[in-house]
């Protein structure tokens, strides 16, 4: 082969070569629009210094500004010292009408097209306890004959699957016993959503979408902010209102009353008379998650 | 010469304590304190008329004061068995609640408005309903009282803010205390939910 041939040859491949690289590079540069380079630097949740947080935090709001165009509160807002959570619900009085999971929807900021909420609510037959067996899309007067309604959002593991699989350690458990999310350390590989037994881990698949007007201010860090597209959520006991001593939003929006939340360290709390008086259960017990959200029937 | 060589120990304890690093905020937020706050029970508001079948020129219900009739006449000994054997007012009063005759919660006296009374005799304010229900709810009373069973909102920590409680008839109605079937508000409509018939057809 003569020179000229292999020249032509070399200039050739390599021309395609370098073609196909930055094709194949191209998805990195829409991304990297949307990310500073603040924001691909930023530490992990736990290493981040007050200072940087509120850096980050302030970098937050404006972005719900420009993005969202809504005036927003993002806080870090830290476990109470002397408290764990815990969360009960009575199937005998759940009606299935599904205001838990509109309030959830509307408080947590979620993508209005998809109707997301961190509660989906399982239609079930009377005598079954297969949750695999259950239908979310009932669309029919509630309650059924022959029916009842199973609620089903996080339930805060202490020996929580999603937790272990994490490969990058996005999310925790914090001392108050919720498991959290850093959606700015998220790498959306969703092994957390596989992992977990309950189907209480949310995709964003895309941008959330919602209108200004029905944003919710009161935001805060590791829960109800808007979350990128590309990373995994889940309900956080509406950590913004309960660490201010609040109720979660599906506890007030309930009209029958099946929600009990409070303290498990405060002996005389409402949680702690239901754990002590009531036949509680937990969901799958046999998978060994120990979740810190309970369920009975009235005697 | 003595206290530079001690420098990098110093430095090495610092960052193995991770004393350096830190900037003193604190990491947890205060306890709850002493249970401060009110537990507020949501008072029904005092009955004071009824509907009535009239209509007034604007086409709305006209209501009837309960002392029209209750203040001149004695229904006392006279309450009918039940709901349908009423000819006047209350006519059409759907009342699903066991087989309670009127006179189980009710009394009526002329010059007063009409009461409630509990099994002993002891009469009641309609705001007072609480204790009407509990002689026959116990165990539901019991479940009340402490917290699980009716709405609430406000604050689960009383030292950080107050809680507003429902009571029992401002989720059940007295006559028919047993909850209507209703529709449930927002379906699933995520990528891996099928529409809903309705939607199917609109779209």
């Amino acid at each position: 082969m003569d020179k000229a041939k292999r020249r032509t040859l070399k200039v050739l491949g390599g021309t395609l070569g370098a073609a196909a690289f930055a094709y194949a590079m191209e998805p990195l540069r829409a991304w990297a629009k949307d990310l500073t380079v603040d924001q691909f630097l930023q530490k992990h949740y736990k290493e981040l210094t007050p200072s940087d947080m509120a850096a980050v935090l302030r970098q937050l709001e404006d972005d719900a500004k420009t993005k969202y165009g809504r005036e927003v509160t993002i806080e870090d807002i830290r476990p109470l010292e002397g408290v764990e959570f815990g969360y009960a619900l009575n199937l005998s009085v759940c009606i299935g009408c599904r205001k838990c999971a509109e309030a959830c929807h509307l408080e947590n900021n979620h993508d209005r097209s998809t109707n997301n909420s961190y509660i989906r609510v399982l239609e079930m037959e009377q005598g079954s306890f297969d949750l695999e067996k259950g239908t979310a899309t009932y669309d029919h007067a509630v309650p059924s004959p022959g029916k009842y309604y199973l609620p089903v959002q996080c339930q805060q593991c202490d020996n929580a699957p999603c937790v272990k699989v994490c490969p990058v350690q996005a999310t925790w458990k914090e001392k108050d016993g919720i498991v959290v999310v850093d959606y700015n350390w998220c790498i959306g590989c969703r092994y957390c959503e596989a992992a977990c037994p309950y189907h209480a881990r949310r995709f964003n698949w895309t941008k959330p979408e919602i209108p200004a007007e029905e944003i919710n201010p009161n935001q805060s860090y590791l829960s109800n902010r808007v979350r990128p597209q590309g990373v995994v959520e889940k309900c956080t006991f509406c950590l913004h209102r309960t660490r201010r001593g609040q109720l979660p939003a599906c506890l007030e929006a309930c009209p029958t009353g099946a929600r009990v939340f409070g303290n498990l360290l405060d002996p005389d709390s409402e949680i702690r008379w239901v754990l002590a008086h009531k036949r509680v259960f937990v969901l799958k017990e046999e998978l060994g998650t120990r979740p810190r959200f309970f369920y009975f029937f009235d005697n | 010469m003595r206290t530079t060589t001690l420098i990098p120990f110093v430095v090495f304890a610092c960052l193995a304590t991770g004393a350096c690093t830190s900037e003193g905020t604190p990491r947890y937020g205060d306890p709850p304190g002493e249970k401060t706050a009110a537990t507020v029970v949501h008072s029904p508001p005092k009955l004071t008329s009824i509907e009535s079948p009239t209509k007034d020129g604007l086409g709305r219900d006209v209501r009837v004061s309960c002392v029209t009739c209750h203040g001149i006449r004695d229904a006392g000994a006279g309450f009918p068995a039940t709901a349908a054997a009423l000819k006047e007012f209350h006519v059409g009063l759907v009342v699903q609640h066991g087989t309670l005759p009127c006179g189980s919660c009710h009394v009526s006296r002329t010059g007063g408005t009409p009461m409630l009374h509990l099994a002993d005799g002891t009469e009641l304010a309609t705001e007072e309903t609480l204790r009407l229900c509990a002689q026959c709810h116990g165990p539901k009373y019991q479940d009340y009282l402490h917290g699980s069973h009716g709405g609430m909102n406000g604050y689960w920590d009383l030292s950080r803010g107050p809680r507003l409680r429902n009571h029992c008839v401002d989720c059940h109605d007295p006559h028919m205390p047993k909850f209507p079937p209703s529709r449930p508000v927002l379906p699933p409509k995520d990528r891996f939910v099928a529409p809903t018939a309705s939607e199917a057809h609109h779209g």
